[in-house]
């Protein structure tokens, strides 16, 4: 198939939707989520999951978004002992969460080096039929030994090789959801419960993985789970503008979404695919109030409850390699020097190695510059800074249709910073301003999580399931 | 039918029995889905599992299970969901029944096994279970790329997993979330451990290790019981009477169940296992009965409706067959119940069969006082009389503080 027949007319020109929508990812491993508070609750417990769920619902919110991490952090060689940790699994807390609601999409963050494409597959279809067409996958995927202790087949991969493994696997599995008939299954009395004939075989033999499955489970309501994909690298990028319908991307700023926007589209184009086929949800977080004034002075206390001073000084120890607690956290930059090569951070934080004393010369280089402390240094490091809205929710609904006018994204993945109170304002105050606006839904589009992205059903791909002989009609 | 004492009624709280229903498909016919009351493109989907769910708990059973694993070939139902996703599915709607997953232990890596299952006792609010499956299925071997599992292999790896499971359980103690304001520390991580396994000398599949600790805390029940069938339990290992909280027995017939459940209890007793998930030591597991049951419906006999099932398709099942009237199914589950501690029955068609069995046979079992009543704190191991088992690595660290060099 030439790219350029693939390119119908009008697919070639990116058309903002003029609307956003919401997702929530309640991460449980993380800094960000505050916990040094009395309103603090469970990261654990299934009603902390519900209240979320269903307060996002209200808010018709198109998204649940889990994560995924299957190592516990470590901190110099110990469990990682200072922020949130410890949380349920992805797909098992979600098919709970099918069943006390009905519209929003349930996204399971699974990673492709330590899953069985066949087994994987199989659960994510159960989930999306468990659901009535609501299930998507965020697919991640990890190159270390590290993780892959936890795993009978290990895990190590070349990280050159990881997208290629992960491109094979997401593969396989749209071939195992692709695999059965349309309407295989008898919608009355008949003399076979299924249509002969109305499931292919699926064999994939490659590098990494060797399936033979006969698939066990038909289409759903959306036709097979919706794909999300996180990674950022430019072979991430690729990978989901081949396979995605949606990236949770790391570019909420109104500059950066909208350039991120401009590659994906181009990259989406050059995949063969629809200038608007893949969807783009910033990670985020809104620290919201009655006016902008409140929201700076409530932003202050989140962030004194996100960066205390032990989690300032474990912030500088990974990249350092050594224990620092001597070094005052309100003080400048520890003047030692650090004791490894690249850094070790906390382990499965999701960074990457550096070069360490250079980086540490850079760094207390711009904490001097600015005056900046410890403490006030870290604050300015974390991933969240450039994804925070704050101010009144007036403003930010102001903000965000800005966003929406000109299609720079089609939504947020919203990290609450507090469970299970951290929607409330989000879906009592700021949405009825976006619908104000005209730039949220004010009603689920359908029951599937396809059809409130609005994205089209995707149509089988014959060259992806090649056929068996005896087995297709 | 004699009727056989209990070999060791201290050990029970109550002489009353559970009852567990399999609530997999359209039932244990593989031919039921032509009698099912719905269509069979309803059988796939959520409302199934509510409604199946919330029928067997408002009908008085204690547990549900669901099958797991490949579907046969042919005419007949080709579809199956994941079944630990079906628990977890039933989790939030349902009250007290408990939801034991059929998980296998061969061709599922033990870290998601565990991880999943504690998420399951997560969202059911501590009545998850695990009933052990040991796949020795070509299909499953092929759909993952491996090789299937000699006969003779599969109890070390059902050995395996449940060592993975129980330890990674207990790789955070119950207080390791400490949330410590003064000190910055949400965890404790002197109350975290690595689970460290490593498979034993002479494992026949290819060794593994597990590093640990787990990415959730403890289960709320601290281990959750582990079912598994008589068949994979032996006092010589590798899956010890130690490991496992319940079996599962089969026999060939109806007659021949008691004897055969009195004879696996005698055998688990001999050696008095151990520990059992932490349970008092020198307890033996708890023992159920596997029964296909197939009913007197709405006028029509139960053979004659045997008999027309089995003109689609034949039964070929590994369990004892019952074939007769509610009150018939009653009496022989009354003698029943006083042998063992629990029977799980296998619905033949379940539409049909839950239907009588919620009418005729629990409501006469209840009257009889043979039926344990539903745990109070919901919990899965209080019904089968476990105490919530202390950690192991707490057992430990105070075994080498009382005098033990560290």
């Amino acid at each position: 198939m030439s790219q350029e027949n693939s390119i119908q007319h009008g697919r070639a020109t990116f058309q903002p939707s003029g609307k956003i929508q919401f997702g929530v990812f309640f991460q449980g491993v993380n800094s960000g989520t505050i916990w040094k508070t009395p309103e603090a609750g469970s990261q654990t417990d299934f009603e902390s999951f519900r209240r979320i769920a269903q307060t996002a619902e209200r808010g018709l919110f198109a998204a649940f978004f889990l994560g995924e991490g299957l190592r516990l952090r470590e901190h110099l060689g110990r469990p990682h002992a200072l922020d949130v940790a410890g949380r349920p699994d992805a797909q098992t807390m979600l098919a709970a969460l099918a069943s006390v609601t009905r519209n929003i999409g349930l996204v399971a963050t699974q990673n492709t080096t330590y899953n069985d494409p066949a087994d994987l597959a199989h659960r994510l279809a159960s989930l999306d039929l468990l659901s009535g067409g609501r299930a998507a996958w965020n697919v991640v995927t990890t190159d270390n030994a590290w993780t892959g202790a936890n795993f009978r087949r290990g895990g190590y991969l070349d990280h050159a090789d990881r997208y290629v493994h992960a491109e094979a696997f997401v593969q396989t599995a749209k071939r195992i959801w692709d695999s059965w008939e349309d309407d295989a299954v008898a919608a009355s009395t008949a003399d076979s419960w299924a249509a002969p004939g109305h499931v292919r075989t699926v064999r994939h033999e490659g590098q990494h993985y060797t399936v033979d499955v006969t698939p066990r489970l038909p289409r759903s309501a959306q036709y097979r789970p919706v794909l999300f994909q996180a990674g950022d690298s430019p072979e991430g990028r690729d990978f989901a503008a081949r396979q995605a319908d949606v990236i949770f991307s790391a570019h909420p700023k109104f500059e950066a979404a909208v350039t991120f926007r401009e590659d994906i589209v181009a990259r989406t184009l050059a995949a063969g695919r629809g200038a608007n086929d893949v969807q783009i949800f910033p990670a985020s977080e809104f620290i919201l109030a009655a006016t902008d004034e409140e929201a700076r002075e409530k932003k202050e206390w989140v962030r004194s409850l996100q960066i205390g001073p032990q989690q300032a000084i474990a912030y500088l120890e990974q990249f350092w390699g050594r224990e620092l607690s001597s070094f005052d956290p309100d003080g400048p930059l520890p003047d030692i020097d650090p004791v490894v090569e690249t850094t070790s951070e906390t382990r499965g934080s999701g960074f990457h190695g550096a070069k360490a004393r250079e980086l540490a010369e850079q760094w207390r280089a711009e904490a001097a510059e600015n005056g900046w402390s410890i403490r006030q240094f870290v604050s300015s490091r974390t991933a969240r800074i450039d994804s925070t809205f704050t101010g009144s929710y007036s403003s930010v609904a102001d903000t965000l249709a800005e966003y929406a006018r000109v299609g720079a994204v089609d939504g947020f993945n919203i990290s609450p910073w507090i469970i299970p109170s951290g929607l409330d304002d989000i879906v009592n105050h700021l949405v009825p301003e976006l619908q104000e606006r005209g730039v949220y839904p004010t009603e689920y589009a359908g029951t599937t999580l396809r059809e409130n992205l609005g994205l089209a059903t995707p149509e089988r791909s014959p060259e992806l399931v090649p056929a068996v002989a005896g087995r297709v009609r | 039918m004699s009727i056989l004492r209990k070999a060791d009624p201290v050990t029970h709280s109550s002489t009353a029995g559970f009852l567990a229903l399999e609530l997999d498909g359209d039932g244990a016919h593989p031919a039921a889905w032509r009698k099912a009351r719905h269509t069979p493109d309803e059988l796939l989907n959520g409302e199934r599992i509510r409604s199946t769910v919330l029928a067997a708990e408002s009908a008085g059973f204690h547990a549900a299970t669901f099958a797991d694993g490949p579907v046969a070939e042919g005419r007949d139902v080709a579809g199956r969901l994941n079944a630990l996703q079906r628990a977890a599915f039933a989790g939030p709607v349902s009250g007290s029944i408990a939801l034991v997953p059929e998980v296998d232990t061969v061709y599922t890596e033990p870290f998601h096994a565990a991880t999943q299952l504690a998420s399951l006792d997560y969202v059911s609010g501590g009545r998850g279970g695990w009933l052990v499956k040991a796949s020795g299925d070509a299909r499953e071997a092929a759909a993952v790329g491996r090789s299937v599992a000699a006969e003779g292999a599969l109890a070390h790896e059902a050995a395996a997993s449940v060592e993975v499971g129980r330890r990674l359980w207990d790789s955070w103690e119950d207080d390791a979330v400490i949330r410590d304001v003064p000190t910055g520390r949400y965890l404790d991580v002197d109350k975290l451990h690595y689970a460290d396994y490593e498979t034993p000398d002479g494992f026949p599949g290819e060794a593994y290790s597990v590093k640990g600790p787990s990415i959730i805390p403890r289960p709320l029940q601290g281990q959750l019981p582990v079912l598994a069938p008589a068949r994979l339990v032996s006092v010589d290992g590798p899956l010890l009477p130690s490991a496992v909280d319940a079996v599962l027995v089969s026999a060939p017939t109806a007659e021949l169940l008691a004897a055969e459940a009195a004879e696996v209890r005698a055998h688990l007793a001999a050696v008095g296992g151990g520990p059992a998930g932490g349970g008092p030591a020198g307890r033996a597991p708890a023992v159920i009965a596997e029964l296909d049951v197939v009913l007197d419906s709405r006028g029509q006999a139960a053979a004659a409706r045997l008999a027309e099932l089995e003109a689609f398709t034949a039964w070929e099942s590994p369990r004892a067959r019952f074939v007769g009237t509610a009150a018939e199914l009653a009496d022989f589950l009354a003698e029943l119940l006083a042998v063992v501690d629990g029977v799980r029955i296998h619905p033949a068609v379940l539409d049909v069969e839950l239907e009588e069995l919620a009418q005729l046979v629990l409501p006469e079992l209840r009257r009889r006082g043979v039926l344990r009543p539903a745990a109070s704190g919901g919990a899965f191991r209080e019904l089968l009389g476990l105490e919530r088992p202390e950690n192991r690595y707490t057992t430990a660290l105070r075994n080498t503080t009382i005098g033990e060099p560290a």
